[in-house]
Parts: structure tokens; C-alpha cells; sequence
């Protein structure tokens, strides 16, 4: 479904070089749920936002069900339609209501009329559980609300992969169990998705594969069960000391 | 700054300044012992021309037909052809039975004629309105490019924003008639309307990029992620949100424009500040001319600033 070889993202400014992400390589499988840990400027976003090419990688290859992203015919906007994102800052579009931010892209980008996409839009704010708040700005929703509109407009493009950055990182806390519930029945029914994630009870739960990142590698990957409880690598352990 | 009851202390004292200011500038010209000329004003806004109509051949008054305030002369002439004249009642020179030459003035005609300060008024209006509508465009644009990752792109528009802004309206203006006028053929119209529209552009360029960068680029990165192009999530996401935040900025700039069209009058465009200067020249009401100029130009960006103010509060509703 997605296979990562070598990538490499390299920062220059300010005089340093910063190997953000250093060689790293990921096969996930279709219905897999691949969720990426790691202290804070591990390279956890970097990496994944090489998956969808919001950052460009300056080596390596990253291709999604056989195509390569930097394919010289690949169309990059077809393929980042594909790979439906969520922010951790949910990123809504302030100005549409919430029903517009799910419907824009499916008209723009997968071209259907505006009834198909507007049902379609209902049919998963329903699936994320807040249908009544269609016509609200999203500044009238409180974040949990906020960030399952967004997973609900990633949703709308059909994408074959998920990929989440610190999701609930920027929620209150009593919001954050709203929008992992999302998540997980996602997961449930078979979603691809990988997910950085600092909730370890949702990485034990969910979890098909655990990957732990530091200074932009890979250090451990694993089942839940052995991560958590075996970690092999020193920095695994340290991290897992913190967190738990 | 909350606004209380005790205010009406405050009211009275800025209408008491205003009072002193107002009588002072009074006082003074007094002192300078000046011969005010109100009533010579009115006439360059709107007055009423005189057209005397003459007979074009030797003949007679047959009849006089009068509805309101106009009257029909029905005339024959010496070789037998009727005519008729129309002409206003009050100073009707001519009876039945009259016999009149080739010239006589049969009565009047009066129109009522717009003067020259409206026609410099409506000069300015349009000059500044088909200023704007290119300065948007190429200010759209520019901005677009201020903000683009393409070298030469960004360096052309850095480089035309910064020789505008870098030297006085006037002299572009100048350069405008003078060199590019005359190198291309240009009408001091196009000259004029191309200064003033390369001007604006350049400062609605900077409004424009700074409204674009500082929309969250969450924003731009949520709809790349959805599949849209540039282009698409400009149009759709960006620009809609920059354009109602820098919509104060921009409206201040046009109100500006009218303002600095007054500017086109140095290359001989009759405008409102050009009417003013001609004017003085046959009336010497100096003080009175550019009184009423400014009050004039004042009611054009007072309006100008309602109408933002009104945009504005429409706007605000997904907030
Ligand atoms: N746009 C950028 N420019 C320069 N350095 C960056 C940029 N984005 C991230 N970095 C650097 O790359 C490293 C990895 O960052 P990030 O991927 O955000 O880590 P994480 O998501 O794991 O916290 C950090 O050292 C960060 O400072
Ligand atoms: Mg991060």
C-alpha cells in the first residue's frame, strides 16, 4: 500500500544542516495501523509529511499502491487525494462552513456535483457524530468537534491511506477520548493508517505495529506488546520511562 | 476607550476647539483684509446658459402658440415657406404681425449647464475608478508574484515595487507623459490613468503579499493535502481570507488614489484640483476655489470610507 525506501529529508538555515529524517524506510500493508512515537523533534512530522509530499525528500522513494511520488508522469495532486491528512492543529477552513470544507475538495479535486458530495459530506459528519453542526463555522465548534470535521473532510476524498500528526495533541483533555473513538472505528474497519501519536493507550489498543523514532531514525519497530513491555533499545526505554 | 456618560464634557470641549480654530482662521483673514466671493461659486457647479434664436430669413410672424413656459413662434417667410421657433416665454421678443430680417433675435432658448467644477469632479471620479480597477489587477498580481517561490518571478515584481515606492507620484507621472508618452504615443489620459494605476498597484502588491503570508500556512498545506492545486487553493482557501483581512489596508490605499489623482492636473487633465486652478484664473476667488476643491474631494473619500465600513461589517459574519 505504502513503501518508504531511504528517505531523507535535509534542512539547511542558519548555518546547520538538520537530517530531519535520516534513511527511513516503512511498508504498510493494506488495513494496517502503523503508529509512530518519538520524542519532540524526532522527525516523526517530517516523515510523514513526506508521504504526501508536503515536504519534498531530498532522497529516497516513497511510493503508494506502486506509484512513485516523484514519478516523472505522476500527477502529485491526484495522488495527494489519495492520502487523506490530519493536522494536529486541524487546519479547517475558517472561512466555509463545515459542510463546504467537506464538499470543496470532492467538487474541485474528484469533480462531483455538488448534491453527491454534499450527501456524501452529511453521510460522515453523521459517521463522526456531530450531522447538526453542518452549517456552523468551524470557530463555533470546540476542538474535539473541530478535528472530527477534519478527519471527516480527509475522509471525503475516499483516500486509501490515513495519516495522522499528533491528532489530539493540541485537545483539551476531556476532548481527546471523542476524536480516538473516531480513530479507532476507523481502524476497525480496515482503514490504512499511520499515526504519530503520543497516546499510548490508543497505540497499545490499535496498533498492528509500533514504530520509535530518534534524531530522524528509525531506533525500534514492534507489536505493541513487545514494545511496550520488551523495548530492546536504551532510547525506547527512556521515552517509554517518560510517557508511561 | 469606552465612551460614558461624562463624554458631554468632551463633546463640548472638541466643539469648542473646533469653534476657536474656525474663529482664529477667521480673525486672520480679516487682518489680510481679503474680499470674500462666495456668490461668483455657485455658477461653476451648475448655471444656466443663454441661446438666442434668430431668424434665418426676411419674413412674419403668423401666430404665437404658448404652452407653459415656452412659446412656438410660427413664422413665413418672404417666399412663402412656414417655420416654426420655439423659445422661452418671459422675454418673447417678437407679436403677431411682426415683420422681422434675417438675424433679429425672435427670444431666447435656456439650458441648464453642468459648470467646470463638476465636470473636474466627475474627471476625477472616473480617472480614479479605471485607476483602481487596473491598480487591483496588476496589484493581484504582483502581490501573487511577491509571494511565488519562481526567482524571476519574485525578483521582477520586487524590483517594479520597489522603483514605485521608491520615487514621488509626480515624477512617475512626468516620466509617465513625457518619456512613455511620447516614445509610445500615448494620450495624457493613458498617461495619467497608467501612473496612477502602476502607483497604487505596487503599494495594493505589498498589502496583498503581506495578506497572504499571514494566513496560517496550515492552511495552504490542509488543501495541498486534499488534492488541490496552487492555483485552486489560492482561489478557494487564501486569497478570500486574505482579502477580508486586508481590506482596510486596501480601501485606505484607494481612498488615497482619489485623493493623489489630483496629481494628473500637472500634465493638463482637467480634473477637479485643474477646474479649481482655471477657475481662480478668471475669478480670483482664490481662498473660496480651493475651499470648496477640498470640501469636494472630501465628500468623494468620506463616501469611499462608508461604503468599506459597511463591506466590512458584512464580511465579518463567519468570524
Ligand atoms: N521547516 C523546517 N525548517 C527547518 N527545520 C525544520 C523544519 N521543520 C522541522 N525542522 C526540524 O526538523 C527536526 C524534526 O522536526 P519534526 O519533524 O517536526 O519533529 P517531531 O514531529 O518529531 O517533533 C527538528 O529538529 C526541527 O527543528
Ligand atoms: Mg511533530
Amino acid at each position: 500500500m505504502i513503501k518508504a525506501n531511504n528517505v531523507t529529508k535535509i534542512f539547511t538555515g542558519r548555518g546547520e544542516v538538520i537530517r530531519a529524517v535520516d534513511g527511513v524506510s516503512l511498508d504498510v500493508e493494506k488495513g494496517e495501523v502503523v503508529v509512530v512515537i518519538g520524542p519532540s523533534g524526532s522527525g516523526k512530522s517530517t516523515f510523514i509529511r513526506c508521504l504526501n509530499m508536503l515536504e519534498s525528500y531530498d532522497e529516497g522513494t516513497v511510493l503508494i499502491d506502486g506509484v512513485d511520488l516523484k514519478g516523472f508522469k505522476t500527477n502529485l495532486n491526484k495522488m495527494r487525494a489519495e492520502v487523506g491528512m490530519v493536522f494536529q492543529h486541524f487546519n479547517l477552513f475558517p472561512h466555509k462552513t463545515v459542510l463546504e470544507n467537506l464538499t470543496l475538495a470532492q467538487q474541485r479535486v474528484r469533480k462531483r456535483n455538488a448534491s453527491e458530495s454534499i450527501e456524501k459530506g452529511r453521510q460522515l459528519l453523521k459517521k463522526v457524530g456531530i450531522p447538526e453542526k453542518a452549517d456552523e463555522y468551524p470557530s463555533r465548534l470546540s476542538g474535539g468537534q473541530q478535528q472530527r470535521v477534519a478527519i471527516a473532510r480527509a475522509l471525503a476524498m475516499d483516500p486509501k491511506i490515513m495519516l495522522f500528526d499528533e491528532p489530539t495533541s493540541a485537545l483539551d483533555p476531556e476532548m481527546v477520548g471523542e476524536v480516538l473513538d473516531v480513530m479507532k472505528q476507523l481502524a476497525k474497519e480496515g482503514m490504512t493508517m499511520i499515526v504519530v501519536t503520543h497516546e499510548m493507550g490508543f497505540a497499545r489498543e490499535v496498533a498492528d505495529r509500533v514504530i520509535f523514532m530518534d534524531e530522524g531514525k528509525v531506533v525500534e519497530v514492534g507489536t505493541p506488546e513487545h514494545f511496550f513491555t520488551n523495548p530492546q533499545e536504551e532510547r525506547a526505554q527512556l521515552f517509554l520511562k517518560q510517557v508511561l | 476607550m469606552k465612551i460614558s456618560e461624562d463624554s458631554i464634557f468632551w463633546k463640548l470641549l472638541l466643539a469648542a476647539i473646533l469653534i476657536g480654530v474656525a474663529a482664529g482662521t477667521y480673525g486672520s483673514v480679516m487682518k489680510i483684509d481679503y474680499v470674500w466671493r462666495w456668490n461668483r461659486i455657485p455658477q461653476y457647479f451648475i448655471y444656466q446658459a443663454e441661446e438666442p434664436q434668430k431668424i434665418e430669413f426676411d419674413g412674419t410672424v403668423t401666430g404665437l402658440s404658448q404652452s407653459g413656459d415656452m412659446t412656438i413662434v410660427q413664422l413665413l417667410s418672404e417666399s412663402n415657406e412656414a417655420s416654426s421657433i420655439e423659445v422661452a416665454t418671459v422675454d418673447l421678443k417678437v407679436s403677431k404681425g411682426d415683420e422681422l430680417f434675417e438675424g433679429d433675435t425672435i427670444g431666447y432658448l435656456y439650458t441648464i449647464n453642468l459648470g467646470p467644477l463638476m465636470h473636474g469632479l466627475w474627471t476625477t471620479i472616473w480617472i480614479s475608478a479605471v485607476a483602481s480597477a487596473f491598480a487591483l489587477f496588476i496589484g493581484l498580481f504582483t502581490g501573487l508574484a511577491r509571494v511565488s517561490n519562481n526567482y524571476t518571478i519574485n525578483g521582477l515584481a520586487s524590483v517594479y515595487i520597489e522603483c514605485i515606492r521608491g520615487t514621488p507620484l509626480l515624477v512617475q507621472i512626468f516620466i509617465a507623459y513625457f518619456f512613455l508618452g511620447t516614445v509610445f504615443d500615448l494620450s495624457r489620459n493613458v498617461c495619467g490613468i497608467g501612473a496612477l494605476a502602476l502607483f497604487a498597484g505596487a503599494y495594493t502588491a505589498e498589502i496583498v503579499r503581506s495578506g497572504i503570508q499571514a494566513i496560517h500556512k496550515g492552511q495552504m498545506e490542509a488543501a495541498r493535502s486534499l488534492g488541490l492545486s496552487l492555483p485552486q487553493a489560492m482561489i478557494d482557501i487564501i486569497l478570500p481570507q486574505a482579502l477580508k483581512r486586508i481590506l482596510p489596508p486596501l480601501s485606505g490605499q484607494y481612498i488615497s488614489l482619489v485623493k493623489d489623482s489630483s496629481l494628473v492636473s500637472v500634465i493638463a487633465i482637467t480634473d477637479l484640483t485643474k477646474s479649481g486652478r482655471e477657475i481662480i484664473t478668471s475669478t480670483f476667488a482664490t481662498f473660496e476655489v480651493w475651499l470648496v476643491v477640498a470640501a469636494m474631494y472630501l465628500i468623494i473619500t468620506s463616501v469611499l470610507s462608508q461604503l468599506v465600513y459597511y463591506m466590512e461589517r458584512r464580511l465579518s459574519i463567519s468570524d
